[in-house]
């Protein structure tokens, strides 16, 4: 039961076929089986879960059931859910129980969805790899030396290794779509505005959006589903009808018109990776789709912009983790000023300490113009770019990331070549376009690969219609890891 | 060497909004530490600032009230430093696009008008409030007033005085509540200055060093603080020293003012716009929304005032110490003439004012109605009670025994202008008093006014005075 999708798991709580708690203790027992070695999960917390699924059952025999009443699914441990711990990876929160609920959880939860427990991530969102995780790195279910990708690897991993079968994930840079692709899953980051970041803890408020994990197209769009819509109390929550992400699930793609952009496809993409996304496109000529070569010239700043952007903002975000009110402070000190250095310097993990010291150099009297100020004139040029490219494609496709799961501590003393494993999905965020990852082949060593398809503004339906086309002729979704399934 | 002051205001303008400026929470003053602050308020983590818009629509207000620019569109930033009351680790203000620029403010120091210009007005979020008494070696945090809304009110270096300074300071104290942005409550912190102040040879047209003096909650204070630093700032140089630009604190204890931090240590607050926040947009129909609902402003109702009765600059001045007073003295001299308006005039910024004071009232809580002083002054107008039973008759209508013609025909208090009356009145006090008419006759003019204070009492206060003057001229003329 635990390896259907989130529309079976739909059917079958509709039909009868099994209860939310049935379910629920299902997934319960596999985590308890399988988060020691993969360390997907902060918190489990059986009572509060089966609590919620008795809920849900309740809810469904009184005949006031949605589609995904009774659905489990795992937050990632970034949004706030009331009396769950809430530690976004860090030591500075190991100890902070959020008394309130995200948007995110408040919607999952309207909706009778049972939360099985918050996702292991890098602290505070900031890595591409889940190994500057405080609670210990998260191992790729396809090979356990391999990372699953960060930020939000234990979502991604938990749904590949079928702990979950969705996942709420965030994405700045990549944080959704990369995971997704090294773990052999779906992931959709939306449109800049339309998932609410209010209780979501804050890395770079303009690049920052939640979305939706899952293993397909379709199951993606459910979730989506429940998660956008409009909160007022985001003020860059857009105000938009409500729509259904599924709506054209089923629209033939004859005609539709692919963007390959050439720098999506030059040096330091591997091999394996090309190979498998050009089959994919191959793929999608036949069922009727054109090609057309497009350029995103100013895509090689977006590496250099974003870690000036990026870090500015988490430099001022993270200035609330003081040790003053709650989350982590120093046992001793001398006065106010050592309580801040201490409680800092033993609350932050080396990844975040780095981006708050990059951050505050760039805001600095003298700096600013230089980099923080030039960095957001480029991000405008790098958005131009894509509304150039939008005037001759549909959608954008290409790898989400150059290569395929790395080892367990490959990258992690380089950041620059941890940083460069986001280097296709950066510009979208800094563009606030919506973009996905869905599975598309293994490279040699049986690592999954994804394909990232990038839609124009507001066109998540779309992006959701030309996965679910291509999940409909291949079953590059449906593998599963070894020992798994 | 004579020297000349410069002085510029910053003023922290509490805005009189039920909520803060980017949380729900309440921000009524005095309650128990920590109970008016929400999980905005405290920063938890993933809680996001929503603009509050009736801030904005205040300092709109404000804007126009002092002829302004609104912008169209203005930006909040993030001023970036730690301290304990501030829960984010930055204040979110507006720094490169303020939400007012420009403005003038008219300001009167004895008969002289002058006219100070703003350089802009912007929104921002007051901090916490760091408790060092209360606790032995420990500090208390208090985050009720964290997030309460402020205008920060900037003006041109344009003041040459501490008068000045506090003429403005009374001007803009006096707009802010005419204009009901801020209820003006400077004890409780709602108004609140810091002064730039400078000094420089007379006649030098290059700024000195300035020294600003933070935190200055009461007009007195102010005077005193820019007295004292104006003296210290001139010794210093006169010693050949040179003024290092800094921070300083005025202590009301001792009556100086001392150094907080120089230049030196100055932060870098490291602004930057606020992502969580988009850019505030003033369109111009909220603006004219906004402009129809202005009242008439304070310059405004004076020059009318003046017109209108003939008042000085100085009595125009006292009545629209704000709008309720100005709108009473409108009610009191409803369609009056020049000679009763000014009556309204003197009897407002007279008995009534004085009154008020002593019983600490505001003009809003007068026992006696702008109704009831106007019927009290027409029977002064047309001479039915003299200005001194008028006191009288004006302390019963305070007690409540009801407005003036119930009391004068009560208590029998007509004025006696009915010459035969006064005749015999005056003949008998004469007759009584053969002393103080030979005094008179030889030529001492006091025993006149003992003699008009005779007939007076005789008559119980009634006489009218004028009367009784020129039948006495008369009767000891003859």
């Amino acid at each position: 039961m635990s390896n259907a999708t989130l529309k079976e798991l739909s059917v079958q709580l509709a039909a009868g076929a099994c209860s939310s708690v049935e379910l629920s203790r299902d997934f319960i027992n596999k985590i308890n089986n399988l988060n020691k070695v993969l360390g997907c999960f902060i918190t489990v917390d059986t009572e509060r879960t089966l609590a919620q699924a008795k809920s849900a059952d309740a809810q469904r025999a009184a005949g006031r059931a949605g589609p995904l009443t009774g659905v489990p699914l795992a937050h990632k441990d970034i949004f706030c859910a009331k009396n769950w711990l809430t530690t976004c990876g860090s030591r500075m929160l190991a100890n902070f129980v959020a008394p309130y609920d995200a948007h995110v959880v408040e919607r999952c939860d309207a909706a009778g969805m049972v939360t099985l427990g918050k996702t292991n991530m890098d602290e505070f969102a900031m890595g591409s790899s889940n190994e500057t995780s405080y609670f210990g790195p998260v191992r790729n279910p396809w090979n356990r030396d391999v990372v699953p990708g960060g930020s939000s690897g234990g979502s991604a991993a938990a749904v590949a290794a079928r702990l979950a079968p969705a996942a709420t994930g965030t994405d700045t840079g990549g944080s959704i779509r990369q995971p997704a692709a090294l773990t052999g899953i779906c992931g959709l980051k939306p449109t800049y505005g339309v998932v609410s970041r209010y209780g979501m803890i804050a890395f770079a408020s303009s690049l920052d959006q939640a979305g939706p994990m899952a293993r397909s197209a379709e199951d993606l769009g459910m979730l989506l589903n429940v998660m956008a819509g409009h909160d007022p109390r985001d003020s860059t929550s857009l105000e938009r009808p409500a729509e259904d992400y599924n709506r054209s699930l089923e629209k033939p793609l004859l005609g539709l018109r692919i963007g390959l952009p050439r720098e999506f496809f030059a040096a330091g993409l591997t091999p394996d990776v090309q190979r498998a996304v050009e089959a994919a496109v191959a793929e999608y000529k036949k069922l009727g789709a054109t090609v057309v070569d497009i350029s995103l010239p100013n895509m090689e700043l977006s590496v250099p912009v974003y870690y000036v952007l990026a870090p500015a903002e988490a430099s001022s975000n993270l200035s609330r983790f003081d040790g003053v009110r709650y989350g982590h402070r120093a046992a001793e000190y001398t006065d106010l000023m050592d309580m801040y250095k201490r409680s800092r310097a033993e609350g932050f993990g080396a990844e975040v300490k780095r981006r708050i010291l990059i951050g505050t150099y760039v805001l600095s009297h003298g700096y600013y113009d230089a980099y923080y100020i030039r960095a957001q004139k480029l991000r405008r040029l790098i958005a131009g770019d894509f509304v150039q490219a939008f005037k001759q494609c549909d959608v954008i496709m290409g790898p989400t990331s150059p290569t395929t799961a790395f080892k367990l501590g490959e990258k992690s003393a380089d950041p620059v070549q941890m940083y460069l494993s986001d280097i296709y999905t950066i510009a979208v965020n800094l563009a606030g376009l919506p973009g996905m990852s869905i599975p598309c082949g293994f490279d040699g060593g049986g690592l999954p690969v994804g394909l990232q398809i990038i839609g124009n503004y507001f066109d998540e339906a779309g992006m959701l219609n030309v996965a679910h086309q291509y999940q409909l002729v291949t079953d590059w979704h449906q593998h599963a890891p070894k020992g798994i399934a | 060497m004579k020297w000349e002051v410069v002085i510029g205001l910053e003023t922290h303008a509490q805005l009189s909004t039920v909520s803060k400026i980017f949380s729900g929470a309440a921000t009524a003053f005095g309650a128990a530490p920590n109970t008016q602050a929400c999980g905005v308020d405290i920063a938890l983590p993933g809680v996001l600032p929503v603009l509050n818009t009736g801030a904005v629509e205040r300092a709109i207000r404000f804007g126009l009230a002092v002829g302004g620019k609104i912008n169209p569109r203005s930006i909040f930033a993030r001023k970036n430093y730690f301290y304990p009351d501030l829960p984010k680790g930055y204040q979110i203000s507006q720094y490169e696009l303020p939400i007012v620029e420009g403005g003038r403010v008219t300001i009167q120091v004895g008969d002289i008008e002058k006219t100070v210009q703003l350089t802009r007005a912007h929104l921002e979020e007051d901090a916490g409030k760091s408790l060092h008494e209360d606790f032995r070696g420990q500090t208390g945090i208090d985050l009720n007033r964290a997030g309460t809304p402020l205008l920060e009110i900037v003006t041109e270096p344009d003041m040459r005085s501490a008068e000045e300074a506090v003429a403005y300071a009374r001007a803009l104290h006096t707009l802010v509540r005419w204009i009901d942005v801020c209820d003006g409550n400077m004890q409780e912190g709602s108004f609140r200055c810091d002064a730039n102040v400078s000094v420089r040879p007379a006649g030098s047209t290059t700024l000195g060093t300035r020294r600003e003096i933070k935190n200055l909650n009461s007009f007195r204070f102010l005077q005193q603080a820019i007295e004292y630093e104006v003296r210290w700032q001139i010794g210093e140089i006169e010693d050949g020293r040179k003024i290092q630009q800094a921070t300083v604190l005025f202590d009301p204890d001792t009556g100086e003012t001392r150094m907080m931090r120089t230049k030196e240590d100055a932060h870098d607050y490291r602004y930057f716009p606020d992502p969580d926040l988009l850019p505030l947009e003033v369109t111009a129909e909220r603006l004219e929304a906004v402009r129809a609902a202005m009242p008439v402003l304070p310059q405004a109702r004076r020059e009318h005032f003046a017109v209108q009765f003939g008042l000085t600059p100085y009595d125009a001045g006292l009545l629209t110490a704000s709008r309720e007073l100005a709108d009473y003295f409108d009610a009191t001299a409803s369609g009056a003439d020049a000679r009763t308006g000014k009556l309204c005039a003197n009897w407002i910024s007279g008995a009534l004012s004085a009154r008020l004071n002593e019983e600490g009232l505001d003009i809003s809580q007068s026992r006696v109605t702008a109704l009831q002083l106007r019927g009290l002054i027409d029977r002064i107008a047309d001479g039915t009670i003299s200005g001194k039973i008028a006191k009288d008759v004006f302390d019963a209508i305070w007690i409540g025994e009801g407005d003036a013609d119930q009391i004068i025909t009560a208590k029998g208090l007509k004025q006696i202008s009915d010459s035969g009356e006064l005749e015999k009145i005056v003949d008998q006090v004469l007759a009584a008093n053969a002393q103080q008419v030979a005094d008179f006759r030889a030529g001492k003019e006091k025993a006149f006014n003992s003699l008009v204070g005779q007939v007076m009492k005789a008559s119980r206060g009634k006489a009218n005075p004028q009367q009784v003057n020129d039948i006495l001229r008369r009767k000891l003329a003859g």
